[in-house]
């Protein structure tokens, strides 16, 4: 198993007030998604358990994108992988932060 | 909680087949209703997969909580069969024992559990071993206190393996054309007996020996409903009414329920010979039927409903 961390600040924090939300599951090909709004508003944490080990640069790109893209300031959020592609794991961040935001 | 926010769906329009368990227990329950125990927030996960380098779930693959059905309290269990074919292990097992257990201090109208597994997650077999064991004995003791206990099967994993000797073990089951019940599966029956034996590459031979609908004639099952959210809603809430009382009389009954189905059917090669005896008439025409015309020929067997169990 490979563990990858990534830090970011954001501009604000994510809409919405719900504390956490999960999404997705740890299956061949996809991944779960665990959000919780536990930081300060300007501050995102993903943390990453995968198996396939070797692509931090691909996790780094992807997350980076989302956290662009989203702003998830205040958001934990943890991921148990199952071997998603990029594109799986894109478009499962977008969700659970369309979750949060509810 | 987090499950409450998973996902919101139409219930008439959820399939049951392509729902993980927390949707399938978000949309069964009265909305707004399920409180969940040992939610992913907690990280109760596996403490043997890391050994294997092998991902864990942060519920490790079954959702445990309260809830509330027609208004009455239950207790509910839903197996992810997406995750390692929803299999038990050490945590995932204790969960639904917990619950079980929980049930005689709560008194609910009732325990709801959602298979959806493959069996014991061999990894950790021991502890899934032990856990199918701890979670039947749980089991009875809450059906001797007069709570009914209604499997619902109808997930991508079916209910196999010990799966299958814990849903023998409930008041009464319901099921979809897509689940299946039996104890070794497919692919174990032709892995020691040959594909002479058991072809598990026949679709249409898993499905009408170990398939919903064969478990409902010969009254394996005791519903059979459409692949939708709400029909195993509505299946839950007749069956629970339905349970039979957890007696001597009750485990009589079955014994001989199961005594005279081998007596009438052990020597069927194939489960369309047994359709044939049960009184179907057109045995071959099952496996296309539809929910409705389905239920019509349950109308006309006598095996498929009884008191037993």
């Amino acid at each position: 198993m490979e563990s990858l961390t990534f830090r970011h600040t954001t501009k604000k924090p994510l809409a919405g007030s719900l504390p956490n939300a999960i999404t997705g599951v740890v299956a061949s090909g996809n991944l779960e998604i665990l959000l919780e709004r536990v930081l300060p508003p300007d501050a995102c944490e993903i943390a990453i358990e995968t198996p396939i080990a070797g692509y931090g640069d691909v996790w780094e790109a992807v997350v980076a994108d989302f956290v662009a893209r989203a702003q998830p300031g205040g958001l934990r959020i943890s991921i148990n992988d199952g071997g998603a592609r990029p594109d799986t794991v894109s478009l499962r961040l977008l969700q659970g932060a369309r979750l949060m935001e509810a | 909680m987090a499950g409450d926010r998973a996902a919101s769906t139409d219930p008439d329009a959820l399939s049951w087949y392509e729902a993980t368990a927390r949707q399938r227990v978000v949309a069964l329950a009265d909305p707004g209703s399920f409180r969940e125990v040992l939610p992913p927030t907690e990280r109760r996960m596996s403490p043997h997969l890391p050994l294997f380098d092998l991902p864990r779930a942060f519920d490790d693959g079954i959702v445990v909580g309260r809830a509330t059905l027609d208004g009455s309290p239950i207790l509910i269990a839903a197996q992810e069969g997406r995750f390692m074919g929803g299999a038990f292990g050490e945590v995932h097992g204790a969960k639904l024992v917990g619950l079980l257990r929980a049930a005689l201090e709560l008194k609910p109208k009732a325990v709801l559990i959602l298979f959806d597994t493959g069996g014991v997650r061999l990894q950790e077999a021991n502890a899934g071993e032990t856990a199918i064991a701890e979670t039947m004995r749980a089991i009875v003791d809450v059906r001797a206190a007069g709570i009914p206990v209604v499997g619902l099967i109808g997930g991508r994993a079916g209910c196999y393996g010990g799966g299958g000797l814990i849903a023998g073990t409930c008041s009464r089951l319901a099921v979809s054309e897509g689940g299946r019940i039996s104890v070794s599966g497919p692919e174990v029956i032709e892995t020691n007996k040959g594909a002479e034996e058991f072809d598990s590459r026949d679709r249409a031979l898993v499905w009408r020996t170990m398939g919903g609908k064969h478990r409902r004639l010969t009254g394996g099952a005791d519903a059979f409903c459409a692949d939708t959210v709400s029909a195993f809603r509505h299946a839950a809430l007749d069956l629970i009414d339905q349970a039979p009382s957890f007696d001597l009389e009750t485990l009589e009954a079955e014994q001989a329920r199961l005594e005279s189905r081998i007596a009438r059917f052990g020597d069927c090669r194939d489960a369309t010979d047994l359709w044939r005896r049960l009184g179907v008439n057109d045995p071959e025409t099952v496996p296309a039927m539809d929910t409705d015309a389905f239920a019509a020929t349950v109308a006309r067997i006598r095996e498929a409903d009884h008191d037993a169990r």
